[in-house]
């Protein structure tokens, strides 16, 4: 029910809504909560594990009952808050966890077997037979207890992410947090203000009160006004603080779009990361329910709930309304209902002596220890001294207590305080570094507590960091005495709820304590109270003092379980963002990128970048084909391939040779200039690091070429070595990768391809050496290496020719039945002639098992060199490089057995690594690691891969099938 | 988590690469034991309180950093450059 | 003999501007790595006079006219838009990058807070001052900042990541600018 002239709401735009297929009515300003209870929907879901009808127990941002599905275009969002959801027009909330329809849900017979539910009742249970536990169980249980549900499509909106900087964070504006916000933007500090509502004043806005003799939010507009003025203030409404972590950063969601009709490109959250220098946590409290039989039907929930429904939106939850709370807030509450024309039908204060009120019934020494009303409630059953009475109301207001939003202070190991003059948890001092609590999360409930310790949490951090601290007047305000509550369940026959969320009752509690799970934390596990999505925010401290209760022991011994990070609900998509598509990695594209696009080459990843995979013909219809043709192309005409991606390092200085002679097993100091030497590099460990051909292009001056894979692997182990072992040397080296397009030229017509379009003929450029050559004007570097077996050249040129070059080369090779080749025929071609890559190289081999322990040199030191001649690390027992054949196909990571061997991993004796069919041998060939395996050249074994169903005999042979000698290469 | 880079200054930890303890930098010399690349390869302390390790600012500067911290208390007291320390 | 056209890394890309602020691709220039040799710094700074710049301090950048000197490293900075002096060798590696990078720039007063959803610095005047030259990514990207103005930020990657660099600045332009329309 609305009630005019009340609430904050702006009445001058109505909004429409739909809950469960009804249309409403609300206003700007509404949660879906409130305009729902203003339409008198009490009833807004149902329970985690008895499908009891419920309705919101708060108006923020820990409501563990009112959660709903929100349904728009693109996005299908489960358990949304609907105390936090915004209304907008055309905006679809349904209810979930439900089978039939909210009113009947057909899972509610699940109440009715309640005595058989209690808390350990699936681990009891659900045990035999093995099989069932996820055929059968799980998914009965995932359907019947749950939460929303997922579209199960893409999640295609918009989120975004974001980083901020600050002085002084200020977590929460309300009394504490505007004046600590006011005091350090005074000073000039960079301040930011964030609170998870859409406006400023936190608790002000729900309870009314005077500061410096104006009613309260008339100080909080002045206060936020001037904040608004400041440039060095920013301030950030709908944004929760979910986390503080080391070094002064903070976690922070946003509801961008959440609150409006979707919008393209508009986020729908942004998830910040805040760097704050100091913090103060201004977080407030929470009220706590009480335990008490059927204290989970909708129409009861917290005092604060209602007062803020009241005051804050202009709605009362019911017509007749009851009070059950120990405090002078319930008086406060109950004049406010009563001066807004709305009937309180009573209080019910547990206190003996207290006060009493004018035009409503107090009963003192009371407790509620029952209610009634199937989808909402209709009366409650009220206990005094040893009489009992009924009285008639649909909705009940509850206090237990008030608990400090302490749970940011506890993200960084810290534990809480218990403070028995406050019978409440309070943060410890300094528990996560540069943050401090002020006003009610330091647990100062008066107004006049919060501004005092907002401005001197802010005056603290401000001489911390420097700033002259600014002498700002406290505004006057009420500054009554915390009366501490420690009502946490009444004693009474019947169900009564501690952890609503998750369907926890008193009885679960002092069951897990029976059994023996007395421990807070097994406990909690045992009943999964607090597990929850509001995460035991109304539940804990109750839970703990039941444990407590049960166990004998005082509620600081008992404890309190650990508060984690995110202090709300953050979806994935928000902390994913900027990650998903395009933005999941950079995509490195080649200078001869849309040259090979333009020939419809499929493009295929190797690390970042972005490599043709094979060139098809027309005519060619599958991949093979056109690999096929493209490797005989390279050994009957010429090839031309991109090979930029290689990683090429500019290594200059006197200390050059020594430094590659420390990095690669083999020797470098002894290489002449203009030539070209294949390296070896190590792990210390001894293990293969990476292979590539570096050049001596002067007396001090190394060009260094790594694996496409390894190129960043590689540039942080020079780096490593350089800067910590030999920092002082005559060196320096730079990643020249992205300064360079280079393209292997190979084949049988290489040279003539070259000579065709080189400015003056090629000279006599001997294997691995290395020659400038002007193209075109332009001066390229010439390498005669080869990566194929054939006469190779890879011929560079500044990046901004690579993509000329590249079609020019294409041309030609087009005329000399020549032409591209893609990455599948250069991994032919390389195995064909036995050269690995990563996919052998792949980390736990060493030089000796790709039969390269000669290339050690055992004239001097290198990296892993000692490691590398540990035992074990060479010798028969070591898996070595051999080449497979076979006329029936090969599958990488397959595994080898001896023929007639037991197949299983006792007989196993090695592994593929790379196939292919040859079209050169025509037969298949694979590179693999067998046990002792170059002295088994010759002999047959058995290659199994269960997973792709292949079981084939195949001949051990060298790896280097086509051309030992290397006749073609050096022609 | 973040590091104060002595040459890039204070910065998020995402753009560092972590690798290990800085025992990696005293390299055995040439011919050294077995028992002594043992140590310097695979036995490593597993302090409560203070420990060094290595970082390297992959996203920044590209220098490897000797970071002096807290294991309990989270606390950074010393970020180095490895190529700047005494004897380096 | 083939006829060998450069192309520049941001060949046919306009400048597009949305929310108030414009992104714009840079052409390609000259840029050289001077790294010193350990006790490289004196000669090398008296080579570099002849461009009339001094060598950057860490995190900064210095310039005489189109001549930009931009620290990138200990004891490393391009030399952006010159070719290298000829008294460099022996006190420094000198090694040609130009075509290697990519820059773009972003202009408006609200650049550094469009820039804080891809870079984990604060790039505003207050921390990121006229001179500030930082090495920082740009998402996944190692990039090359630099203040250029008091209003102008300057980007620089990899070219081979030029595409992904547009993608991404586009990407946050076009939420910024939503985000505009609909603040209040």
């Amino acid at each position: 029910m609305r009630i005019e002239g009340k609430g904050l709401i702006d009445r001058a735009h109505p909004v429409r809504f739909s809950f469960d297929g009804t249309s409403y009515g609300g206003y700007r300003g509404d949660t879906l909560a409130s305009a729902l209870l203003a339409n008198g929907v009490r009833l807004m879901g149902r329970s985690f594990k008895y499908h009891r009808p419920r309705g919101p127990l708060t108006a923020g941002s820990e409501e563990p009952n009112a959660l709903v599905e929100i349904h728009g275009k693109t996005n299908q969002t489960p358990n949304v808050r609907a105390t936090v959801q915004e209304i907008f027009d055309g905006l679809e909330a349904r209810s979930q966890n439900r089978l039939g329809s909210l009113k009947y849900d057909l899972l509610e017979v699940n109440d009715l077997l309640a005595p058989f539910f209690s808390a350990g009742f699936y681990y009891k249970t659900f045990m035999w037979p093995r099989a069932f536990w996820e055929s059968v169980y799980e998914p009965m249980i995932r359907r019947a207890a749950g939460l929303g549900r997922l579209s199960g499509k893409h999640d295609e909106g918009a989120y975004e992410k974001a980083w901020a900087w600050c002085d002084l964070l200020v977590i929460g504006a309300g009394p504490a947090g505007l004046m600590a916000a006011l005091t350090a933007a005074r000073a000039g500090a960079q301040v930011i203000l964030a609170d998870e509502t859409p406006i400023l004043g936190g608790r002000l806005a729900s309870d009314g009160g005077m500061i410096g003799g104006e009613p309260a939010l008339v100080w909080a507009a002045a206060v936020e006004a001037e904040l608004r003025s400041l440039p060095n203030v920013r301030i950030m409404t709908r944004t929760t603080i979910t986390g503080a972590y080391d070094n002064g950063t903070y976690g922070a969601l946003e509801r961008v779009g959440l609150h409006r009709p979707a919008k393209a490109n508009l986020p729908r959250e942004c998830f910040w990361r805040i760097v704050a220098r100091r913090a103060v946590l201004a977080a407030g409290a929470m009220e706590r329910p009480v335990a008490f039989p059927d204290n989970d039907r909708p129409g009861i929930m917290l005092t604060s709930a209602v007062r803020t429904y009241l005051n804050r939106y202009g709605v009362v939850p019911g017509q007749r309304i009851t009070i059950f709370d120990g405090s002078e807030t319930g008086r406060a509450l109950a004049r406010e209902l009563m001066a807004a024309g709305v009937q309180v039908a009573g209080i019910i204060d547990p206190r003996p002596d207290a006060s009493s009120l004018e035009d409503c019934p107090v009963h003192l020494g009371a407790e509620v220890v029952g209610s009634r009303g199937r989808l909402g409630l209709s009366g409650i059953t009220v206990r005094k001294g040893a009489e009992t009475f009924e009285v008639e109301t649909d909705c009940l207001a509850i206090s237990g207590g008030w608990n400090p939003t302490l749970h940011l202070t506890c993200h960084m190991n810290g534990r809480p305080r218990w403070a028995e003059d406050l019978m409440a948890f309070v943060p410890m001092e300094g528990a996560v570094p540069g943050l401090v609590a002020a006003g009610a999360a330091a647990g100062r409930f008066s107004t006049h507590g919060a501004l005092a310790g907002g401005q001197a949490a802010a005056q603290g951090a401000l001489a911390d960091l420097g700033f002259k601290v600014p002498d700002i007047a406290l505004p006057e305000a009420e500054d009554a005495p915390c009366q501490p509550r420690a009502l946490w369940a009444v004693a009474a026959e019947g169900r009564a709820w501690v952890d609503f969320a998750n369907d926890v009752t008193t009885k679960d509690v002092r069951l897990a304590a029976q059994e023996n799970y007395r421990s807070v934390e097994h406990m909690k596990r045992y009943t999964t109270q607090g597990m929850a999505p509001d995460q035991g925010k109304n539940s804990n401290v109750a839970a703990l003092a039941v444990l407590a209760d049960a166990t004998g022991r005082s509620i600081p011994e008992t404890g309190i379980t650990t508060f984690r990070p995110p202090y709300v609900p953050v979806s994935i998509a928000a902390m994913g963002a900027g990650g998903r598509g395009a933005g999941f990695a950079p995509q490195r594209l080649m200078t001869s990128d849309q040259a090979s696009r333009d020939r419809m080459a499929p493009m295929i990843e190797a690390g970042l970048w972005y490599r043709p995979s094979y060139f098809p013909k027309p005519g060619e219809t599958t991949w093979k084909e056109a690999c096929d043709r493209e490797v005989m192309m390279v050994r009957n005409a010429v090839g031309v391939a991109d090979v930029s991606t290689l990683g090429k390092i500019d290594i200059q200085g006197r200390d050059a040779a020594r430094f590659l002679d420390l990095v690669y097993t083999n020797t470098f100091s002894t290489l002449p200039v203009g030539r070209v030497r294949y390296g070896l590099m190590l792990r210390e460990d001894g293990m293969v690091l990476d292979d590539g051909t570096s050049a001596r292009l002067g007396e001090n001056h190394f060009l260094m070429t790594t694996t496409t894979a390894a190129a960043g692997l590689v540039m942080r182990h020079l780096d490593f070595v350089h800067q910590a072992f030999c920092a002082d040397w005559d060196l320096r080296f730079i990643s020249v990768t992205e300064s360079w397009a280079q393209f292997a030229v190979a084949g049988p017509k290489a040279r003539a391809l070259l000579n065709s379009m080189l400015d003056a003929p090629l000279g006599d450029v001997p294997f691995m050496g290395l020659a400038s050559v002007p193209v075109g004007g332009v001066e390229a570097r010439l390498f005669r290496i080869s990566f194929s077996g054939e006469e190779g050249y890879e011929i560079a040129v500044p990046t901004r020719y690579g993509e000329a070059l590249f079609r020019d080369l294409l041309a030609r090779a087009e005329t000399m039945g020549g032409g591209p080749y893609g990455m599948e025929a250069l991994n032919v071609l390389r195995i064909e002639k036995g050269f690995v890559t990563h996919a052998e190289i792949h980390g736990r081999v060493t030089a000796f098992d790709i039969g390269m322990a000669k290339i050690v040199s055992a004239k001097k030191d290198c990296i892993g060199k000692a490691a590398s001649q540990r035992p074990g690390l060479s010798g028969p027992e070591r898996q070595q490089l051999v080449g497979l054949r076979s006329f029936a196909p090969l599958t990488a990571g397959a595994h080898l057995f001896r023929p007639g061997a037991v197949i299983g991993q006792a007989a196993d004796e090695g592994y593929s690594t790379s196939t292919c069919w040859s079209p050169t041998l025509n037969c298949w060939l694979a590179l693999a690691f067998l046990t002792d395996g170059r002295a088994r050249l010759g002999e047959q074994v058995r290659l199994v891969d269960h997973l792709r169903g292949k079981d084939v005999v195949c001949d051990v042979c060298d790896p280097v099938f086509l051309d030992p000698d290397g006749g073609r290469m050096r022609a | 988590m973040r590091l104060t880079c002595p040459l890039c200054g204070d910065r998020d930890r995402r753009e560092f690469h972590y690798y290990g303890s800085d025992a990696y930098l005293d390299r055995p010399a040439e011919g050294a034991a077995p028992a002594a690349w043992d140590d310097y390869l695979h036995n490593r302390d597993n302090p409560a309180g203070l420990t060094k390790d290595l970082w390297y600012h992959e996203q920044g500067c590209a220098q490897w950093l000797v970071v002096t911290r807290n294991t309990v208390t989270h606390e950074v007291s010393a970020v180095e450059l490895v190529a700047g320390r005494a004897g380096a | 003999m083939p006829e060998l056209i450069a192309k520049e890394a941001w060949q046919g890309q306009a400048a597009v501007t949305r929310a108030g602020l414009v992104l714009a691709p840079l052409q390609d220039r000259p840029i050289w790595s001077v790294a010193l040799f350990p006790g490289g710094a004196d000669g090398a700074a008296t080579a570099l006079e002849s461009l009339g710049l001094g060598f950057p301090e860490p995190n900064r950048w210095v310039s005489a006219a189109e001549v930009r000197l931009v620290w990138t490293g200990r004891a490393q900075a391009f030399l952006m838009g010159a070719e290298p002096p000829a008294g460099l060798a022996g006190h420094a590696a000198v090694t040609d990058q130009s075509g290697g990078w990519a820059g773009v720039s972003l202009s408006g007063p609200a650049g550094p807070e469009a820039l804080a959803r891809l870079v984990p610095v604060d790039l505003r005047p207050g921390s990121f001052p006229a001179g500030a030259a930082i090495r920082a990514p740009v998402n996944h990207m190692s990039a090359v900042i630099l203040r250029t103005g008091p209003e102008t930020v300057e980007v620089w990657v990899f070219r081979s990541m030029a595409r992904t660099l547009w993608h991404e600045l586009t990407e946050v332009l076009a939420r910024f600018e939503a985000r505009a329309t609909v603040a209040g």
